[in-house]
């Protein structure tokens, strides 16, 4: 957490939601007032290949894009893409992936990205509602509920 | 608009706001990464946005409403300007009546495209001004000046976005947007527009009075700022640059430059003279640092090294140090593939199979070039395969030129493709020749838009359509057929075999729709036959 800055990448593979949590994560700062950037590369990368997405939020942020070896938190969805992208966190930072999540507990397994914010999200002093905000303006109506409780099993455990 | 909200946007969404808040009549463009969310969040805002055939296209339409006294865009991705480029040097001479923004998106590490050019050259080349934002906020009120610019000069403006602005959301507080707009008319001035010699050659001294006269007005503008700093180092930087050098040097004095052509050279010059060692931070070419040496000001510029690939804050660093070690390798991702079930699968492995060679070209099918195929031969610009394809023919040995296959996707054929199987036509190689045209009913690779060929607009309602087959048969190709890759795989070989060896001119049209995508058609029909059914009811 550099000059007040903290740094989030989230990583896994096109398809897997991983630009929508990256994107959640940076309206839950943005909602609770921080400076934020955002920043991902799209394009080839929605073809099953690799994916992944900077969010940097604090009092001021320049860049958009984290340094290589500087990410506080590294947000992996898919289990084969920690290798590739554990050169991202910086030494002592915090390496989050599925098996934080009890994956028998989800009410539709496809919301693993979210759960993970929820684990994300216990590292983090943010007021809750910034989350369940930006998690219910993310998605139609139909999908709150699912998206709801996966972040409470990553957030709480249950 | 003094109490507007915050909102968190990409530099696209940001540069729709401006222009929708402007009133900008029309937008136009070709979906190509990264400018495509631009017409689509214009449209999305309540816009006029189209896409056009081709960028070329694109431009001669926001060109001619520009003509009216309105205010219009046109969006592309850099290799696009290329496309382009014919309507816009001599727009540049024209002028406008109204305001013309063309937005040029260029992609420094080539995240999706096939070269890295520097589109910056553009603005010099035509002589047209040019904006540099760096952040949503910029894009936003540079997209706002753009078009003040373009209206009191009465000249284009390139918004030059690169990557990282349009596909990075910061926080945007949309501002003043004044003044409104003046009510589109038609008036005649046929030496202003019509470019025959007598009549261009003072309209080219016309563009370089105002090029001189904005450069003037450049020197004291706002877009170009000084962040005071330490004198010991002075930094000339511009675009998303200039974000990483804030980060990777915090005590250096910054000129940050917003307005990048005509230079404000006064300005750079007092600025270099204050500092003791002065470094020019920019990406792609050295074009910054070779402008500001030609105007007899000593600036340091980046090593080699660094012309190649995105900067970062890390590699802002490496240039300040003078560090030119080797970078550190980047771990590669699982790259990406054709999606399971995709139909180009079922193309590409009968091409694998017949060993043809393929003059491919730009989209999804590009990736058939990868593992397990590895059945494309050449990808240069949209619509090549064509006329690369008929070049191979022309000039291999008949046992090989007989195995030459052109494979092009559909928005791709209606891009650029069309131009080529006139050509075919007109010049058939002595072996005939097979052109496929791999029709999955969208433009894929860019997010799925809607082209000429779909029957559908950019907001997905019904137009008019083109029909492949009709098209290829009023060239005066009489060899069509239609088939489903995916329905049908043995068909698609047996026809392809019997294609390359009739010797004749074929297109075949491979045609099922994008898996991605079939859902929401049928849902788009479905809207389109309600409509039908309402307006006979009624």
């Amino acid at each position: 957490m550099k000059n007040g800055v903290t740094n989030v990448i989230v990583a896994g593979l096109g398809g897997q939601g991983v630009l929508k949590a990256s994107g959640i994560v940076a309206d839950t700062m943005f909602r609770a007032g921080l400076d934020v950037k955002q920043s991902e590369l799209h394009g080839m990368s929605q073809r099953g290949g690799s994916v992944s997405s900077d969010v940097r939020f604090g009092r001021e942020v320049f860049s958009p894009m984290v340094p290589t070896g500087e990410a506080d938190f590294l947000v992996v969805v898919a289990p084969d893409q920690i290798e590739v992208n554990r050169h991202q966190l910086r030494p002592g930072g915090v390496l989050i992936t599925p098996d934080a999540v009890p994956a028998d507990k989800l009410s539709n397994k496809r919301s693993i990205n979210i759960a993970l914010l929820g684990v994300l999200s216990r590292h983090l002093e943010i007021p809750e509602e910034c989350w369940l905000e930006a998690i219910r303006a993310a998605f139609p109506e139909k999908l709150h509920a699912a998206n709801q409780q996966a972040f409470a099993l990553g957030r709480n455990g249950a | 608009m003094g109490d507007s909200k915050r909102e968190l946007l990409s530099g696209d969404e940001a540069v729709a706001l401006a222009a929708f808040h402007l009133g900008a009549a029309l937008g136009t463009g070709y979906p190509g990464t990264p400018s495509t969310e631009i017409l689509e969040t214009f449209s999305e805002l309540g816009g006029h946005a189209q896409w056009a055939p081709n960028e070329k296209v694109a431009l001669e339409v926001a060109l001619g409403a520009a003509f009216t006294g309105a205010r219009a865009i046109a969006t592309m991705k850099h290799v696009g300007l290329n496309v382009a480029a014919d309507p816009l040097f001599t727009a540049a001479y024209t002028g406008v009546s109204g305001a013309l923004v063309v937005v040029s998106a260029d992609d420094p590490g080539m995240a999706s495209s096939q070269n890295e050019q520097d589109n910056r050259h553009y603005a010099v080349a035509a002589g047209v001004p040019m904006l540099e934002p760096s952040d949503s906020q910029e894009a936003y009120d540079f997209t706002l000046q753009a078009i003040e610019i373009s209206e009191r000069w009465k000249i284009p403006v390139l918004l030059r976005l690169t990557t990282r602005v349009c596909h990075s959301r910061t926080a945007v507080r949309p501002g003043a947007a004044n003044p409104p707009p003046k009510p589109p008319n038609f008036e005649r001035d046929i030496r202003g527009r019509v470019m025959i010699p007598a009549y261009a050659r003072p309209a080219g001294r016309r563009l370089r009075q105002k090029l001189a006269e904005i450069q003037a007005w450049n020197e004291s503008s706002p877009l170009n700022r000084v962040i005071a700093g330490d004198d010991s180092l002075g930094i000339i930087t511009s675009g998303i640059s200039y974000m990483h050098v804030r980060e990777a040097a915090p005590t250096a004095s910054v000129l940050k430059l917003g307005f990048t052509y005509p230079l404000p050279v006064e300005k750079i010059r007092a600025f270099a003279a204050g500092a003791k060692r002065c470094l020019v931070i920019e990406e792609g070419d050295p074009w910054l640092a070779e402008a500001i040496r030609a105007v007899g000001v000593k600036v340091e510029s980046k090593p080699e090294m660094y012309r190649f690939g995105e900067l970062s804050v890390p590699r802002v660093k490496r240039i300040l140090a003078g560090d030119i070690s080797p970078e550190p390798a980047s771990v590669p991702g699982k790259p990406p593939q054709l999606c399971p079930g995709c139909s180009h699968r079922y193309v590409f492995e009968a091409l694998h199979d017949l060993d043809c060679i393929v003059a491919g070209d730009i989209g999804c099918y590009t990736l058939g070039v990868l593992p397990p195929f590895e059945a494309m031969d050449s990808c240069v610009c949209m619509g090549a395969s064509i006329g690369v394809g008929l070049g191979l023919r022309h000039t291999l040995p008949p046992e090989q030129a007989r195995r030459v296959v052109s494979v092009i996707g559909d928005s791709t054929f209606v891009h650029s493709g069309i131009t080529g199987l006139v050509e075919m036509a007109y010049n058939p190689p002595p072996t005939g020749h097979v052109v496929l045209i791999l029709d999955n009913s969208t433009t894929a690779m860019t997010g799925h838009q809607e082209h000429p060929g779909t029957g559908r607009t950019l907001a997905h309602e019904p137009t008019g359509k083109i029909v492949f087959e009709d098209l290829v048969r009023g060239l005066g190709i009489p060899r069509v057929h239609t088939i489903d890759p995916s329905g049908d795989p043995e068909g698609l070989n047996r026809l392809l075999v019997e294609s390359l060896d009739s010797e004749e001119l074929v297109v075949i049209i491979a045609r099922r729709p994008c898996l991605l995508i079939a859902g929401k058609i049928k849902e788009y029909d479905r809207a389109a036959t309600q409509t039908c059914t309402e307006i006979q009811a009624d």
